[in-house]
C-alpha cells in the first residue's frame, strides 16, 4: 500500500520527463528511410567537425585573453607574418572539405535517384492544401488543416498535433519506392516531411521529382517550407505509411468513394441539405480567407455577407467560384472541388448570414455551367 | 609625420569655414564628416525601427497560437524586418563609418565626389519613407518576405508593391552612387607614398565591397523591374502560365543576394583587423593574405548563389557545383579567423568595449560560418532550408557580424567623432547585455530549426514551445539593450573625459594624427606616407615601439 504513492509519482514524472524531453529537442531526428539516416549521419559528422575545429580555434583564443593580458605581459611580440603556417591552415581546411564532399556527394547521387518507382504520387501545392493524386489510379483528393480555429484563436486546449493534423494525409505503401511529383497551382510552396528527409519546392508550372522508401507503418509529419502567403504556417503535410495489403483496401475504399460522389451529382437536393454540406466545404475552403462568418478581411478579401456577388446574378456567383479571380488571391475551384461540392458552397454562401436570397443551385446547374464553358472554348 | 594642418601654399584655399548653421547644414553639407553622421544616425533609427517589428515578431511567436498579430500582419512584420535591417540599418551604417573614416584613414581632405554624397543619403530618407509608408496602405505592405520570391510577390501581391519595388530603385540608386564614391576617394585622393597595400584594412575591405556593389545593385534593380513589368506592363518574366519562370526570379535575386550578404560583412571584417591589434598592441598578423582572402570571398560569392535554392530543383550537376564551390568560401574566411587569432596570441590585451565587440564578433562569427558550411552540404540542406536553423544561421553572421562589427567600430572611433571618451562601465554592460540577449535569442532557433519548425511561421506546434519562449525572452533584452547604446551615445556627445588625439594606445593610423574631435576639415594638405614602410602595412601614421 504505501509503495503505491511512489509508484505514481515515478509514473508521473516520467510522463512529464518524456513529455518534457520531446519539447527540448535539440537535434535532428534519424527519420524513418535509409535516406534520412544517411541525411542524419552527414548532419553529425559535419556538426563534430566543426565542434573540433570550433574548440582549437576558440581554445587558443580564450588560452591568449586569459594568458596574454596586459596585466600579464606588459610588451607584446611583434610577428606579424610567417608563410609556413598561412599556407598550412589554408590547405588543411581544403583537404578537410574535400573529406566532406565525398560523402555528401555519395548521398546526393543516391537521392537523386528516383527511377523504378512502384507508386507514383503528383502532389499540388495551393493556397493552403496540398492535393494528392494517384497517378495511374483515378484517386485524388485534397489533404485540408484540420486543427480548430478555436485551438489556434486559444479558445480550446492545444492538441498534440496542433497545426499538424490534416483530414485525409497522404496514403503510401510501407517497403515501396514512391515517386513524388511536385508542382503548385498558385505560388511556390515545399512539401517537406522531415522523418523522410524529402524536401522540394512545389513550383507553378514545373514538376519536380523526389522519392521515399519508408520501411515502417506510421504517420509522419510535416509542413510547408517556403512562404506562401497568409496561412503559410497553416498548411501541414501528413504521411500515414501502411503496411501492403492495408494500402491496397485503402486504395479500394478510395476509389469506391469517388463512384459514390459521381452519383451524387444526379441526386435531388434539398436546399437544407445543400446549406449543410456547404458549411463544411466553406469552412475548410473560404473561410481562411473570406471568415467564417461571411466578413472577410477587406480589400485583400473582399466580405461575402451582403456582397454583390453572393446575393446578385448566380452565374457570376458559380463564375467567380469555379473559375477564381485572375490576379488575385481567388482561386478557381472548379477544378478542385466536385460538382456537389461547389453546388454546396454556393448555395450556402447565398442563404448564409443574413445572405437571405432562398435560392438552390444544384449539382446539375455547376455541371451545366462547366460543359457550357467548355463548349464555348 | 606632421598632424599640423598646414595652410602655407594654399592662397586661394585658405579661408577654413566651419559649418552652416541651422537645418541647411544638413540639407546641404558635403562635408564628409556630416554626411557620416547622418547616415549613422539614419541607420540607427532603422535599426531601432527594424528591431521594434522584431520585438512584434518574438512577441507572437512567444507562445503558440495567434495572440498579438493575424498572420498577414504577421508576414509584413517579418518581410518589413528583414528590408529594413538590411538596406536601411547595417547597409547605411557603413557607408557612413566609410564616410567618416576613409578620408581619414588615406589622408584625404573629404570624400571625391561631395555633392554625390549629400545626394545619395537624402535619397535613403525618401525610399524609407515610401517603403514604411506601405504599411499603411489599404491591402498593407509588403508581405512576401525580404526574399520577395515571384508569383508570391506580383500575381498574388497587395497593391502597395508598386511602392516597395520604387523605394527598392531608390535605395539602389543611392547605394551605387555610395560605392563609386568611395571607389573614386580610394582610387585618387589617397596621399602621397599611401600605397593601396598601406592601407587600413577597413579601406581594403569598402574598396572590395564598393565594387560588389555597383555589379549586383543593378541586378536587383533589374529584377524589380522585371517585377514592375509582370504586375503593370503585362509581360510574363516570372509566370510560368504566360510562359515564363518562377525560378529565374530567385536566380537573379539570389545573384544579387549572395554578394550583398558579403557587402554587409566586409566592412566589418575592416573594422575589427584595426581594432583586434589595437586593444592587442601588436601588428595585424598576415595583412597580405587577408587582403588576398577578401580578394577570394568577394569572387567566389559570384559563384554560389544557387545554394540559397538547392531545393528548387537543379540538376544533379549543378547542385554538386553549388554545393562544392560554396564550400570553398570557408576556407578564406578561415584564413581570415586564424589571422585574428595570431594577432592576439602573445599581445598584450585589454578588453575596453571595442575589443569586446571585436572579440565577440570573430567567435560568433566563426559559428554562424559552421552552421554555413553546414548548410552547404546540399543534402544535408534538405533539411535545414527554410528552417529556424537558418534563421539562426543568418542572424549568427549579421548579428554578432555585422552589427558587433558596427557597435566595436562606433566605440573605436567614438573619441575621434565627439572629442569625449564615452562611458566604458555603460558600454561593458551594453556589451554583456547584448551578448547575452543574443546568445539567449539566436541560439535556441538552431535547436527548433533541427527540430522542424519552419521559418516565417506565426504559429507552431507545443513541441517548439520551449526554446521559442527562451528566443524571445532573449530577443527582448537584446532590443532593449539598444536603448542603452543610444543613451552612451548622447552622453559622449554632451560631454565626458575629454579625448587626446589618439586614445588608444595600440592603434595605428592616420585617423589619430588630426585632433580629437577631428576638425571639420581634416587633411587640407596631404600627410606625406613615403616614409612609413610596406611590412608596417595598414598602419599609416606613427608607429608604437
Amino acid at each position: 500500500m504505501s509503495r503505491h504513492p511512489c509508484i505514481w509519482m515515478g509514473l508521473g514524472l516520467s510522463a512529464i520527463f518524456g513529455q518534457a524531453q520531446a519539447a527540448w529537442d535539440v537535434n535532428m531526428r534519424s527519420g524513418a528511410t535509409d535516406v534520412s539516416r544517411s541525411v542524419f549521419d552527414l548532419h553529425m559528422t559535419i556538426f563534430w567537425i566543426c565542434v573540433v575545429i570550433g574548440v582549437l580555434v576558440f581554445g587558443v583564443m580564450i588560452w591568449s585573453m586569459v594568458a596574454h593580458r596586459r596585466s600579464k605581459r606588459q610588451h607584446s611580440a611583434h610577428f606579424h607574418e610567417n608563410t609556413r603556417v598561412e599556407v598550412l591552415w589554408t590547405v588543411i581546411p581544403l583537404l578537410i572539405l574535400v573529406g566532406m564532399a565525398i560523402p555528401a556527394t555519395r548521398t546526393l547521387i543516391h537521392i537523386y535517384d528516383s527511377s523504378e518507382s512502384d507508386v507514383d504520387v503528383q502532389i499540388t501545392g495551393y493556397q493552403w492544401k496540398w492535393h494528392y493524386k494517384y497517378l495511374g489510379e483515378d484517386v485524388e483528393f485534397f489533404s485540408n488543416l484540420t486543427t480548430p480555429r478555436e485551438q489556434i484563436n486559444n479558445q480550446a486546449p492545444k492538441g498534440e498535433n496542433y497545426l499538424l493534423e490534416v483530414d485525409e494525409p497522404l496514403v503510401i505503401p510501407a517497403g515501396a519506392k514512391v515517386r513524388f511529383l511536385i508542382t503548385a497551382a498558385d505560388v511556390i510552396h515545399s512539401w517537406w516531411v522531415p522523418d523522410l528527409a524529402v524536401k522540394k519546392d512545389a513550383i507553378p508550372g514545373f514538376i519536380n521529382e523526389s522519392w521515399t522508401r519508408v520501411e515502417e507503418p506510421g504517420i509522419y509529419r510535416g509542413q510547408c517550407t517556403e512562404l506562401c502567403g497568409k496561412d503559410h504556417g497553416f498548411m501541414p503535410v501528413v504521411v500515414e505509411v501502411k503496411s501492403a495489403e492495408d494500402y491496397a483496401a485503402w486504395l479500394g475504399e478510395k476509389k469506391a468513394e469517388a463512384a459514390k460522389v459521381a452519383e451524387l451529382t444526379s441526386k435531388d437536393w434539398t436546399l437544407a441539405e445543400l446549406t449543410e454540406r456547404g458549411e463544411k466545404i466553406y469552412q475548410t475552403s473560404c473561410a481562411s480567407c473570406h471568415q467564417v462568418g461571411g466578413e472577410g478581411i477587406p480589400p485583400m478579401f473582399p466580405a461575402l455577407k451582403g456582397s454583390a456577388i453572393a446575393t446578385g446574378d448566380i452565374e457570376a456567383h458559380i463564375n467567380i467560384v469555379v473559375n477564381g479571380k485572375p490576379g488575385t488571391a481567388m482561386a478557381a475551384f472548379g477544378k478542385q472541388l466536385s460538382e456537389v461540392d461547389l453546388a454546396a458552397v454556393i448555395t450556402y454562401e447565398r442563404n448564409a448570414w443574413g445572405n437571405e436570397t432562398g435560392e438552390m443551385v444544384t449539382p446539375k446547374d455547376v455541371l451545366d455551367f462547366k460543359q457550357a464553358e467548355e463548349a464555348t472554348q | 609625420m606632421s598632424a599640423v594642418i598646414d595652410d602655407h601654399g594654399h592662397a586661394g584655399h585658405d579661408h577654413h569655414h566651419g559649418p552652416a548653421k541651422g537645418l541647411s547644414r544638413w540639407l546641404l553639407t558635403t562635408n564628409h564628416k556630416d554626411i557620416g553622421s547622418m547616415y549613422l544616425w539614419f541607420s540607427f533609427c532603422a535599426f531601432l525601427l527594424g528591431g521594434s517589428m522584431a520585438m512584434v515578431i518574438r512577441a507572437e511567436l512567444f507562445q503558440p497560437g495567434l495572440q498579438i498579430v493575424q498572420p498577414e500582419f504577421f508576414n509584413q512584420m517579418t518581410t518589413m524586418h528583414g528590408l529594413i535591417m538590411v538596406f536601411g540599418a547595417v547597409m547605411p551604417a557603413f557607408v557612413g563609418l566609410a564616410n567618416w573614416m576613409i578620408p581619414l584613414m588615406i589622408g584625404a581632405p573629404d570624400m571625391a565626389l561631395p555633392r554625390m554624397n549629400n545626394f545619395s543619403f537624402w535619397l535613403l530618407p525618401a525610399a524609407f519613407g515610401l517603403l514604411v509608408s506601405t504599411l499603411f496602405m489599404e491591402g498593407g505592405g509588403p508581405n512576401f518576405g525580404w526574399t520577395f520570391y515571384a508569383p508570391l510577390s506580383t500575381t498574388y501581391a497587395p497593391e502597395s508593391v508598386t511602392f516597395f519595388i520604387f523605394a527598392i530603385h531608390l535605395m539602389g540608386i543611392s547605394s551605387i552612387m555610395g560605392a563609386i564614391n568611395v571607389i573614386a576617394t580610394i582610387l585618387n585622393l589617397r596621399a602621397p607614398g599611401m600605397t593601396l597595400m598601406k592601407m587600413p584594412l577597413f579601406v581594403w575591405t569598402w574598396l572590395i565591397t564598393a565594387f560588389l556593389l555597383i555589379a549586383v545593385m543593378p541586378v536587383l534593380a533589374g529584377v524589380v523591374t522585371m517585377m514592375l513589368m509582370d504586375i503593370h506592363f503585362g509581360t510574363s518574366f516570372f509566370s510560368a502560365a504566360g510562359g515564363g519562370d518562377p525560378v529565374l526570379f530567385q536566380h537573379v535575386f539570389w545573384f544579387f543576394g549572395h554578394p550583398e550578404v558579403y557587402i554587409m560583412i566586409l566592412p566589418a571584417f575592416g573594422a575589427v583587423s584595426s581594432i583586434i591589434p589595437a586593444f592587442s598592441r601588436k601588428p595585424l598578423f598576415g595583412y597580405t593574405s587577408m587582403v588576398y582572402a577578401t580578394g577570394a570571398i568577394a569572387f567566389l560569392s559570384f559563384i554560389v548563389w544557387a545554394h540559397h535554392m538547392f531545393t528548387v530543383g537543379i540538376p544533379l550537376t549543378g547542385e554538386l557545383f553549388f554545393m562544392y564551390a560554396t564550400m570553398l568560401i570557408a576556407v578564406p574566411t578561415g584564413v581570415k579567423v586564424f589571422n585574428w587569432v595570431s594577432t592576439m596570441w602573445r599581445g598584450s590585451l585589454t578588453f575596453e568595449a571595442p575589443m569586446l565587440f571585436a572579440v565577440a564578433f570573430v567567435i560568433l562569427f566563426t559559428i554562424g560560418g559552421f552552421s554555413g558550411l553546414m548548410l552547404a552540404i546540399a543534402p544535408a540542406d534538405f533539411q535545414y532550408h527554410d528552417t529556424y536553423f537558418v534563421v539562426a544561421h543568418f542572424h549568427y553572421v549579421l548579428v554578432p557580424g555585422a552589427i558587433f562589427g558596427i557597435f566595436a567600430s562606433a566605440y573605436y572611433w567614438l573619441p575621434k567623432w565627439t572629442g569625449h571618451m564615452y562611458d566604458e562601465t555603460l558600454a561593458k554592460l551594453h556589451f554583456w547585455m547584448s551578448f547575452i540577449g543574443m546568445n539567449l535569442a539566436f541560439f535556441p532557433m538552431h535547436f527548433v530549426g533541427l527540430a522542424g519548425m519552419p521559418r516565417r511561421i506565426p504559429d507552431y506546434n507545443m513541441m517548439f514551445a520551449n526554446f521559442n519562449m527562451v528566443s524571445s525572452v532573449g530577443a527582448f533584452m537584446f532590443g532593449a539593450t539598444q536603448l542603452l547604446f543610444l543613451f552612451i551615445v548622447i552622453k559622449c556627445i554632451r560631454g565626458g573625459e575629454p579625448a587626446p588625439a589618439k586614445p588608444w594606445d595600440g592603434a595605428e593610423g592616420l585617423e589619430w594624427s588630426v585632433p580629437s574631435p577631428a576638425p571639420y576639415h581634416t587633411f587640407q594638405t596631404p600627410p606625406d606616407m613615403s616614409d612609413v614602410h610596406e611590412h608596417r602595412k595598414g598602419t599609416g601614421g606613427e608607429l608604437t615601439p
